[in-house]
């Protein structure tokens, strides 16, 4: 590839992924707002979408204060590490033809890998904070990110085993041949799915930041910017796993030929995004018995005899 | 099984009925630009009515004072040469109210009254005590045409007892001892 046009396309994906995770801070306080019947943020500039840079203004304002009795160079490493390994995760996603950072004949080893380094950054916050909620935060998210990245990577097995390649760009063209993988993955796609909020700890699977139980769970010392990294972390993660889910199962940028490939691409994601804010809106938290129970009990065997059945489909028809 | 295909089933109805709410119309409103309707019986600046006449409803009986529960309301009574009875002084003083309503229940005149007003934000604390000026209305409020000393069977100047309208003349008890 040209030299400039990977810088273009390096520098476009940085910016894209920090510019949709400020847009979403508002954008997601808007939507919830429609959906709980009222207008939600909508005084900062047209529409509001002035808030993002309003909420980034008063973080950057913010004291940068560190507690005397925290760990001190893991408390600042943490936040980091969350949107280092979440925009490394962007590297393997593949917008159009041709227009992606890099085509690992690995990138899906390469995305599981990226997201469970942002495991790190939970956890070493929950501990460095030498605060109990904080522990409590990082305990919880260990486990439950533990578990969940068990059948996220094995729900994307049957779409690996289909393809016959880890590469992204490769799954993308085989369902071009073939039909989207949510047809004939379905049950992939939900556990994937599932797996991802658990993941970026949405709201549904949001215990590690269970504000009701843990005050804010691990980044209660957080303030400040430091306390912005892990919300654009987790906002990097919510547009992460919506892209990859938009890749794997919707076909990527394929799509009808009136629009452009980037296009559809971008429409699936945001697509994603919005289900995800939905599920925010509408399903209550679990409790942590019940989180762990559904994951070991339902989705490892689901994903188990998903992988099962894609075997023998693959072996004798 | 069952138990778990209707849990699944429960969440999906549960996107879909707040998928919903997108084409509902909001419950808010934007605020200063546009004001939410006020009931007429809305509890909120307390304000002091006249009687028809305009004279001061207040008879400075202080039974407000004495039923609100954050004792917001100071008064002390005097008295004109007709023998009628009005407040020297009334203050409330808005940062203890509540806008409870008792001193509107308690009321026997009708004279302290509640008003579909709430913007009364200050930024010193001392200019949230209003004084008997600020609180007299020219007006008589919720209820038209009432006028106490009209109806009470006390007597002031110009009105003996038994004068009042559906007063009948006063008994002579001991005309009734046998």
């Amino acid at each position: 590839m040209q030299g400039l046009l990977i810088y273009l396309i390096i520098f476009g994906t940085i910016g894209g992924a920090f510019g949709g995770a400020a847009v979403l801070v508002w954008f997601e306080r808007r939507l919830l707002g429609v959906w709980q019947d009222r207008l939600g943020p909508n005084r900062v500039g047209p529409l509001g979408i002035g808030l993002a840079f309003a909420d980034i203004l008063k973080l950057f304002a913010k004291e940068d204060w560190i507690p005397p009795f925290a760990d001190k160079f893991v408390f600042v490493f943490a936040p980091t590490a969350i949107v280092m390994a979440m925009l490394l995760g962007f590297a393997v996603v593949p917008y159009a033809p041709g227009i992606y950072v890099v085509d690992l004949n690995i990138a899906l080893l390469f995305f599981l890998g990226m997201t469970s380094l942002a495991v790190y950054s939970v956890l070493l916050g929950g501990l460095a904070s030498n605060n109990k909620y904080a522990l409590l935060g990082g305990l919880r998210s260990a486990a439950q990110m533990v578990s969940y990245e068990v059948f996220m990577g094995l729900s994307l097995m049957g779409v690996v085993m289909l393809t016959g390649s880890f590469s992204l760009v490769d799954i993308v063209n085989h369902q071009a041949e073939e039909g989207w993988f949510i047809f004939t993955q379905f049950f992939g796609f939900v556990v994937f799915m599932i797996a991802g909020i658990a993941e970026s700890h949405r709201l549904p699977f949001d215990l590690p930041e269970a504000e009701h139980e843990l005050v804010a769970g691990f980044h209660t010392e957080y303030s400040g910017m430091k306390f912005g990294m892990f919300m654009v972390g987790e906002y990097l993660g919510l547009i992460l796993i919506s892209s990859m889910l938009a890749t794997i199962f919707m076909g990527g940028w394929l799509g009808p030929d009136f629009l452009p490939p980037i296009f559809w691409f971008a429409l699936k994601t945001f697509g994603f995004i919005c289900f995800f804010i939905l599920l925010r809106a509408a399903v209550p938290r679990p409790r942590y018995d019940q989180l762990m129970t559904f994951g070991w009990q339902y989705l490892l065997p689901l994903t188990l005899i998903n992988l099962l059945v894609t075997g023998a489909v693959v072996l004798w028809l | 099984m069952k138990h778990i295909l209707t849990s699944i089933w429960s969440q999906v109805v549960t996107l879909y009925l707040v998928l919903q709410h997108t084409f509902t119309k909001t419950d808010t409103v934007q605020y200063p630009e546009e004001m939410p309707y006020l009931a007429p019986r809305y509890r909120g600046r307390i304000v002091l009515t006249r009687d028809p006449d305009g004279e001061e409803r207040c008879v400075a009986c202080n039974l407000c004072a004495v039923v609100c529960p954050v004792d917001c309301i100071a008064l002390q009574k005097a008295e004109t040469e007709d023998g009628r009875w009005y407040p020297e002084f009334f203050r409330i003083n808005f940062s203890r109210c509540i806008m409870c309503g008792m001193c509107e229940e308690a009321c026997p005149t009708y004279a302290i009254q509640l008003t579909p007003d709430f913007e009364m934000c200050e930024y010193d604390r001392q200019n949230m005590v209003y004084e008997k000026e600020h609180l007299l209305i020219s007006g008589e409020g919720k209820y038209p045409g009432y006028s106490f000393y009209n109806v009470a069977g006390k007597s002031i100047k110009n009105k003996d007892k038994g004068e009042a309208r559906n007063e009948s003349a006063p008994v002579d008890v001991r005309s009734l001892l046998p």
